[in-house]
């Protein structure tokens, strides 16, 4: 018999379609959340590769904060189309009647809008599961994580009391009101997502390719001027220039980087040559050391 | 610091050619391997190494990691690695690793996926998570201090989870001079154990993680060190992923794709062998047959998928499969059996209860099983098999495993997935163990249901009564055997043929060898839970008048009833209530101390969440309690 030697994008899309259709058959009432970037759109797909011919029987939910990059709601409604699948929007109505923005509250606009949001959206379907796109390499604090990350009733994380996960096993088992966060491409890294949206042909946000975008320089991070809500400094003018994405978040807290790169190739170059990590262009990470360790334990996915 | 340059530049493909690079890297496989060692071995030291020569850390990590090491590393002025793969901020203060890290890196050959576990005995069950999804280990030695009783009990762990490929990396080479001697006795001190534990063989590399010899290229510091560097052999090691793929075709169904009436899509991840359309396959258990007609994927369909993929699989035959059942080829089916001898790592502070129901979790199966005390505990330290009742926390035992049920299975050492399982609490839903099947009993493949001409319906139509168990429970003194006694009695004078089993009385004859400890409370209500359902079968209402504390036993004994014929009656008397009657002396003889293991004083009561009925004798009289049993019981 010839084996036939798989390669490491085949092992990794074959593990989380495995994670998917586990959650699918045990959730009673699972939800993918969409944020719209690269790591969203890869786990979309695996979802549609997951449960082919049926559409994935899940919705999409996005925790959105008003303040995303207009590409992005164009993709979110275009994704959630072709693949057929249900697209929940929720927006924190109490931040909304405060005004909650990322220019005045600065960390409360994360917490509410995203923490809060989450959490209200979770509660209000009573979804049990929610797939996250997180991946363990974007951070120290998420290298422990487990693939089933179990939250208790009121949403905590507690390092201490997550379960041991052996083989292909998930002990998917909870009480009523506790929810898990799955997260699929956990052992996916950015260059894996790269390279499987490119042999693919998955559709991503085109903010992640350069193109001349109005731009203002904010406490060493380009900002794109996305819309008129934008705060100016007075006598400022945004000036042109060839910016691309390499994370996509809140229009005024994402940091563009200068770049030629619009083919995917060219992107991937770009990212093989840099020497700054991903993480980098988000403002909420330099808060304090350890702060993505804090945000998961209130509940930030 | 005496760094060599990374002998791993980044391809200069990159930059030249990004397509051609992009075609060559997607041809790349993986491995998945294990680091073991204690703090001081230099482990977290030797993986930053190699994150770091691998070219995966970036300016910003890498000004973070300078900051860090001036501040809090080890290491004076110089960069301390380590730091990098301390991820929480609690561990990092108290300067161990606690738990499972994955890391991941890449050469133009491999994606590595690293798990990074902390060696400590209070670990093993870390350690024995991170290796069972690993195809090699790394077990670090230091090579001022040689073959420790640590590094037999990494040994042991990484060989009882099947990993065959194992690399004995004598670090901190540095320290002792490069000296040949010292690297060739270890070399010979772990030949001896290895082979005495059944490792077949090794691949001993002479490093240092610190300076960084013998980790991506051979190092000049090591003349007489022939063999490859650490990273070359881990990348041109042979993965075992395709071995798998030689055995008989085997795929654990996972879901039932039905997205309307004319298709059924049969979902799985192949545990072994490759599959094609047009094959024959059997469903086990249950034994139909049928050929493959489809491998359905979205962009169109395949003629061949093998081990290790996740497939879509439609069927020539409408045959019935659902999620658990495994298709085998038809050929070559898989054992069947549903009583085994397991190797079972404990992961959970509580111990084991033997004879307690778990929900056992294998493939894409969850079962109830029931786990008999362990033919012997294994000193992880020694390898030596020791006596033992139970498995405390990280204790590795050899057990007999009942399940409910018939499962396909292979045994561990030839198959994970099919051979590999979980242990779930059925209360607090964590995963309390984990286990290989190393054999099926015979005993299990023996003996059979005989089939009787008059079953259960018959011998209820004869008393035309609907059989019941009433599950009396309640702490001691309560008035269980009060209310019971009354309900028989009321319910001989309806003409209703009925038994009263009572704790006192059963602990008389049929449970006199078993005392008060939890493990032989278990089985007092695991042995009456199976003369109740005997009762059943005879037609008969059974009451029992039992303390029975525990809620897994309740829920196990509900379990071997049929749905609908178990009423589970909480007695629910305050403790200082029953402690005030004391109608047996018996409480304060606890109070004594001379009566251990008494529930409510030195044993716990876990009151049931949800009684079909529920009595408060505080207000309720036990004529009355029985008044409200026999309307539940006969509306």
């Amino acid at each position: 018999m010839n084996a036939k030697t798989l390669t490491h994008l085949q092992r990794l899309e074959a593990e989380s379609i495995h994670i998917l259709r586990e959650v699918a058959a045990e959730a009673e009432k699972p939800v993918m959340l969409y944020s719209v970037g690269k790591d969203s759109a890869v786990m979309l797909h695996l979802a549609k590769k997951a449960f082919h011919p049926a559409p994935p029987p899940f919705p999409l939910l996005h925790v959105d904060t008003t303040w995303k990059f207009r590409d992005m709601y164009v993709m979110r409604e275009k994704a959630a189309r072709t693949a057929g699948m249900e697209l929940l929007i929720h927006q924190n109505p109490e931040a909304k009647a405060k005004g909650i923005n990322p220019f005045d509250h600065g960390p409360l606009h994360t917490d509410m809008w995203k923490t809060e949001g989450l959490k209200q959206a979770l509660d209000l379907y009573g979804f049990d599961v929610a797939f996250g796109g997180a991946r363990r390499d974007e951070e120290k604090s998420r290298a422990k994580e487990r693939v089933f990350s179990f939250r208790s009733a009121n949403h905590r994380w507690d390092p201490k009391n997550q379960r041991p996960e052996l083989w292909r096993l998930y002990n998917a088992r909870k009480a009523k009101g506790e929810s898990v966060r799955v997260f699929p491409i956990s052992n996916w890294t950015e260059l894996d997502i790269w390279q499987y949206i490119h042999l693919e042909g998955i559709e991503i946000v085109p903010l992640y390719f350069a193109a001349p975008r109005p731009t203002v320089d904010r406490d060493g991070l380009i900002l794109m001027v996305d819309d008129d809500r934008f705060r100016l400094h007075p006598g400022e003018v945004p000036k042109m220039r060839s910016v691309r994405f390499r994370t996509l978040g809140c229009y005024p807290l994402t940091g563009a980087v200068e770049s030629t790169a619009t083919t995917l190739p060219q992107v991937i170059q770009e990212m093989l040559l840099t020497t700054t990590s991903e993480r980098q262009g988000r403002a909420i990470d330099h808060d304090q050391a350890a702060s993505m360790e804090k945000k998961k334990q209130e509940g930030y996915f | 610091m005496s760094t060599q340059d990374p002998i791993y530049k980044t391809d200069a493909l990159i930059a030249e050619d990004i397509d051609a690079y992009l075609t060559a890297h997607q041809h790349k496989t993986m491995l998945r391997f294990l680091t073991c060692g204690s703090v001081d071995d230099g482990k977290s030291t030797l993986i930053g190494r190699l994150l770091y020569d691998s070219k995966m850390i970036f300016e910003d990590q890498l000004a973070a990691l300078e900051a860090d090491s001036r501040r809090i590393g080890t290491q004076g002025q110089e960069i301390d690695f380590a730091l990098l793969v301390d991820g929480l901020a609690a561990e990092r203060e108290q300067g161990i690793t606690i738990d499972v890290a994955y890391r991941f890196f890449a050469t133009e050959k491999r994606k590595f996926i690293v798990a990074d576990t902390p060696g400590h005995e209070q670990y093993t069950r870390n350690m024995v998570t991170g290796a069972s999804t690993a195809d090699l280990a790394v077990i670090l030695v230091d090579a001022r201090k040689g073959v420790l009783t640590q590094t037999r009990r990494h040994s042991y762990l990484v060989h009882l989870l099947g990993i065959r490929q194992i690399v004995l990396a004598v670090n901190k080479m540095d320290l002792v001079s490069y000296d040949q001697a010292v690297f060739d006795r270890i070399r010979a001190d772990y030949a001896a154990f290895a082979q005495g534990i059944g490792i077949a063989d090794f691949t001993a590399i002479p490093i240092s993680g610190f300076k960084g010899d013998n980790i991506t290229a051979v190092s000049a510091n090591t003349p007489w060190y022939t063999g490859p560097a650490l990273l070359p052999h881990l990348e041109t090691v042979e993965v075992e992923d395709t071995r798998d793929q030689t055995g008989a075709f085997r795929m654990p169904v996972q879901w039932v794709n039905r997205p309307n009436l004319d298709f059924r899509g049969f979902c799985g991840l192949i545990a072994s062998g490759q599959v094609r359309p047009g094959d024959a396959v059997r469903v086990l258990p249950g034994g139909k047959t049928s050929t493959v007609a489809r491998i359905v994927a979205l962009e169109g369909d395949r003629d061949l998928a093998v081990a290790g993929e996740s497939v879509t699989l439609t069927l020539a035959d409408e045959i019935d499969c659902s999620r658990g059942q495994v298709l085998v080829a038809a050929q070559d089916p898989l054992e069947v059996a549903d009583q085994f001898e397991a190797t079972i790592v404990w992961m959970d502070e509580a111990e084991l209860v033997p004879g307690r129901s778990y929900w056992l979790k294998i493939g894409t199966q969850t079962v109830a099983a029931t786990i008999h005390a362990p033919k012997y505990e294994v000193n992880v330290n020694t390898q030596e098999h020791l006596a033992s009742k139970t498995l405390d926390l990280n204790a590795i035992g050899v057990a007999v495993v009942t399940t409910d049920r018939q499962i396909p299975f292979a045994p561990y050492a030839e198959n994970r997935d099919l051979g590999g399982f979980i242990l779930i609490d059925r209360h607090t839903n964590h995963t309390v163990g984990a286990g290989m099947i190393r054999f099926a009993l015979r005993r299990a493949q023996n003996i059979h249901w005989q089939a009787t001409d008059i079953g259960r319906t018959h011998h209820a139509a004869m008393k035309n009564q609907k059989p019941a168990v009433l599950w009396l429970t309640g702490l001691s003194g309560s008035g269980k055997s009060t209310i019971a006694n009354i309900v028989e009695r009321k319910l001989a004078r309806m003409n209703r043929h009925t038994f009263l089993l009572d704790g006192d009385n059963v602990r008389h004859g049929l449970n006199k060898d078993l005392g008060f400890t939890e493990a032989d409370r278990v089985e007092n209500i695991r042995r009456v839970g199976e003369v109740a359902k005997l009762m059943t079968d005879a037609g008969l209402i059974v009451i029992t008048a039992f303390i029975s504390p525990f809620r897994s036993e309740r829920d196990m004994v509900r379990g071997m009833m049929q749905p609908g014929e178990f009423m589970e009656i909480f007695v629910d008397t305050p403790l200082e209530v029953a402690e005030g009657r004391d109608v047996k002396g018996l409480y304060a003889k606890a109070r004594a101390g001379q009566l251990k293991n008494f529930t409510g004083i030195d044993s716990p009561y876990e009151a049931p969440e949800a009684p079909e009925l529920r009595i408060d004798t505080t207000e309720t009289t036990p004529e009355q309690a029985a008044d409200l049993i026999i309307a539940r019981l006969i509306p």
